[in-house]
């Protein structure tokens, strides 16, 4: 790699470069840094919840206080942590993958970062402050509405929505056209790794479910503040339809949180099984199927409401569609590992132990499908286990899986193994132990969201062995982020592939220098890297005076144009900052989306003001 | 622990133009993924209004009239001729006509601020206010959200035609303004359901 190249993408140092830096890598850590700081905080918050529910009649919280806590539990794993990590995963992994030097849109990475940090502490400070939102994640009208909730928890709850929604959006639209337009020569959609296809899906998804929620939040903010009538019955108004509209991105949600995963363990399983993952286009089509079905299905959230019956039995049926393609591809994943020479290393691990609890999730999501057999369990501890079997199985071991897999070439160091194995069987055993119970105790009757039940039910020892196992689990994952910071002084060193991998963001040296790349890579198969032994086939001609990115042809990635790239900035972060004064004045005052934007237009302008020389024709062209 | 793969050149990308048009350039592409953002916004939006219609007995409820048709009527036909202008400043963009592009961007900031006007208008005239039913605030939801789109795209228009005056025009900026204009065909043609919604449902009886 040349000097001049290095310094063509170097930052500046110090304070300056941390707030201007439009480096994706940089960006993509500090995401993940803070959802996994969120996690560890709604971690906790889960285990104050599991102390107060061990034995009967428990007095640690009283049910205002429960209400808070597993309301700032809820909202924070979904909007704080399941999504913003997934998108941090793909801003971090994807120009990686494409042997690219940075996003499509540099700036839009980092001002989607600042925005999501504004969702934190839009939800996080006014909780130090006693303010904390208390109707669950989703916050149903007429509860929410003007009439039942005065003050202004929930305003800062669908405020903090509107944060991570648009910062969401913004590494959406980032993450597809990056995969879509700056994938190397030679990397046709055909030859496009399962990772990329699975966070193309995730994108657009996210880009045809988010505004559904924005729009829902905004218009209930509008009923609170300025008297509007959406959701309010006497006047016309009706409370289903924040239902219908929570739940068409409710749904989806999920699965825009699912579909990473499945990236993560197909890339997990063809490097652990030396052999491309079975079923390749299979594998493609079952991810579209499940970006197209999850669109159907978000009614089947809304059984009890009373809709027409064949309403129920036509969500009943699409709901037991989308196991499916999930069906699919555990088919292929457990083809390619008994056809495959298994090594069973961590990330493998995590693999093995997200299978196992993902079917047991993906069974009892079948169960609830059943409007008959839902309209049983709903609001039961049953739901409570089957989402924290999907979520948790089907996407955080996952997410734990690709960070010791990736945790090399982000840093330089092998995660330690022993520590790592320990922390590994204390997270999947203990949340079995703690989760497992749950089905038990909503099949006996249990509601979600008691904060506490008398003797007699007879749901105590079950509830303190769910308590037990969920201590073990959150002593698991601080044993994992334990193992992390160790590994990052004392794990040994890695080198570019330590796993071998074909991917081609094992190409480059661990952790990749600032530009990533010295030369634009060029693939002729899903394996680039396999075999080993011939030499990385290359192309040479990007500017190393300036940043450039190389755009390609969207079907065949055909070279067609060298894209200047912007350089650090300040304006994301401005824009940012003027956006928040914005969200956060309209929960006081409509006219803030009249004097709010004013700054908000002012950022973008210097945002999006070209550089160049000044006119040499015209009226008001230079003066030579 | 391994170094880097050793590496082979095959090809040179140095003789590459640095920028393009249409679908081939990068930025036509996010301009795509805001219009899609902000289409399913309004396609939900829609969604929304005629769930209400749906449940209510009459639309509008009684004692509210319609909405007027004279200054609505006025924008719809002006924002429509607005599209032979536009049509025609996206050509000398792409003919890379740097007078031809000043000349068009200021008549289209022009035309905008008297679209806007209009706009201004026929919300004066809307009736009733949002706070008074469901139906007075599904109507303002939807007018709301296409007014802030004209705004977002005129004040594009504005700061772009004081940038092509002041400045030599490159390719990309040829781009720019061909994105833009992309971008106003998508507030003319978002209109035509928003139109129909706000204006002819309550007509429908
Ligand atoms: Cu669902």
């Amino acid at each position: 790699m040349t000097e001049r190249l290095a310094a063509s993408w170097a930052d500046p140092p110090g304070l300056k470069g941390f707030l201007f830096t439009v480096d994706h890598k940089r960006i993509a850590g500090r995401y993940i840094v803070t959802a996994m700081a969120m996690m560890a905080l709604a971690g906790l918050l889960a285990l104050d919840m599991r102390w107060q529910l061990s034995l009967p009649g428990m007095r640690r919280m009283g049910p205002q206080l429960f209400n808070e806590s597993f309301a700032l539990h809820g909202s924070t794993m979904l909007f704080l942590v399941s999504v913003p990590v997934m998108e941090a995963m793909a801003l971090w992994l994807v120009p990686l993958m494409l042997g690219q030097r940075n996003m499509a849109f540099p700036r839009l990475s980092a001002f989607s970062y600042w925005l999501y940090l504004g969702g934190v502490l839009m939800l996080w400070v006014p909780h130090a402050l006693g303010i904390t939102p208390d109707l669950g994640w989703f916050e149903y009208p007429p509860l929410s509405g003007p009439g039942y909730s005065p003050g202004h928890r929930a305003d800062i709850w669908a405020q903090m929505i509107t944060f991570t929604e648009v910062a969401a959006l913004a590494a959406s639209v980032n993450v597809s056209v990056t995969i879509l337009k700056l994938r190397p020569p030679g990397m046709t959609l055909p030859r496009m790794p399962l990772f990329l296809w699975a966070m193309l899906v995730a994108s657009l998804m996210t880009i045809f479910a988010l505004p559904a929620v924005m729009l829902a939040t905004s218009m209930l903010i509008a009923d609170r503040l300025v008297g509007t009538q959406f959701f309010a019955p006497a006047a016309g108004g009706d409370v289903l339809l924040f239902q219908h509209m929570f739940w068409f991105f409710g749904h989806p949600e999920v699965y825009i949180i699912f579909v990473p995963a499945v990236g993560f363990v197909s890339t997990i399983v063809e490097t652990f099984c030396r052999r491309p993952v079975f079923g390749y286009p299979a594998m493609v089509l079952s991810i579209l199927a499940i970006g197209t079905l999850a669109f159907g299905l978000w009614v089947h959230h809304m059984f009890a409401v009373g809709l027409p019956r064949l309403g129920n039995d036509f969500y009943t049926a699409a709901s037991m569609t989308i196991a499916l393609p999930a069906g699919l591809q555990i088919f292929c994943w457990i083809a390619t590992i008994a056809g495959g020479r298994v090594r069973l290393a961590l990330p493998m691990l995590w693999v093995l132990a997200f299978i196992v609890t993902f079917v047991i999730g993906g069974l009892t999501g079948v169960m609830t499908a059943a409007a008959p057999l839902d309209l049983q369990l709903t609001d039961t501890y049953f739901v409570v286990a089957h989402f924290h079997y999907v979520l948790v199985g089907g996407a955080i071991f996952p997410l734990l899986g690709a960070f010791t897999y990736w945790y090399p070439k982000a840093t330089g160091r092998m995660l330690g193994e022993r520590l790592g194995r320990l922390a590994f069987a204390a997270i999947v055993g203990g949340f079995n132990l703690g989760f497992f119970p749950m089905h038990i105790l909503g099949l006996w009757g249990m509601p979600r969201r008691v904060y506490t039940y008398g003797p007699e039910m007879g749901w105590g020892p079950l509830n303190l062995l769910a308590t037990f196992g969920s201590t073990v689990a959150v002593g698991g994952g601080l044993l994992f982020v334990a193992n992390a910071l160790w590994s990052l002084w004392r794990g040994l060193p890695a080198g570019a592939n330590p796993w071998g991998a074909a991917t081609l963001e094992w190409a480059t040296a661990s952790p990749p220098p600032a530009p990533s790349f010295a030369m634009v890579p060029v693939v002729d198969s899903l394996t680039p890297l396999w075999p080993g032994d011939a030499p990385l086939r290359v192309m040479t001609g990007l500017r190393d005076d300036r940043r450039e990115l190389l755009v390609t042809s969207v079907v065949e990635a055909l070279p067609l144009y060298r894209q200047k790239s912007p350089g650090p900035s300040a304006w994301p972060l401005v824009a940012a900052l003027a956006v928040s004064v914005l969200f956060l004045g309209s929960i006081f005052t409509p006219w803030a989306l009249i004097w709010g934007a004013v700054p908000v237009a002012v950022a973008l302008t210097f945002w999006f003001w070209p550089h160049r020389p000044r006119a040499r024709h015209g009226p008001l062209a230079a003066r030579r | 622990m391994s170094a880097p793969p050793a590496t082979q050149i095959v090809g040179d990308l140095s003789g590459l133009p640095d920028s393009d048009s249409g679908p081939r350039h990068l930025v036509w592409w996010g301009n795509l993924g805001f219009m899609l953002i902000e289409g399913t916004g309004f396609a939900l939006a829609i969604a929304a209004a005629l769930f209400l219609w749906s449940r209510a007995p009459a639309w509008p409820p009684p004692g509210d009239a319609p909405p007027a048709l004279l200054w609505s009527g006025l924008l719809t036909l002006g924002l429509f001729a607005s599209g032979l202008p536009n049509g025609w400043v996206k050509r000398r963009a792409l003919a890379k006509d740097a007078a031809g592009v000043r000349r068009g961007v200021l008549a289209m900031t022009v035309i905008g601020l008297a679209l806007l006007a209009v706009r201004g208008f026929e919300i004066a005239a809307l009736t009733p206010r949002w706070d008074k039913d469901a139906y007075g605030s599904a109507i303002w939801m939807l007018m709301l959200l296409h007014t802030s789109h004209i705004l977002t795209d005129w004040g594009d228009t504005a700061v772009q035609a004081a940038w092509l005056y002041t400045h030599s025009i490159g390719d990309d900026q040829f781009a720019d303004v061909e994105d833009n204009c992309n971008y106003w065909s998508f507030v003319i043609w978002a209109w035509v359901p928003l139109y129909a919604v706000v204006y002819w449902l309550p007509r429908l009886g």
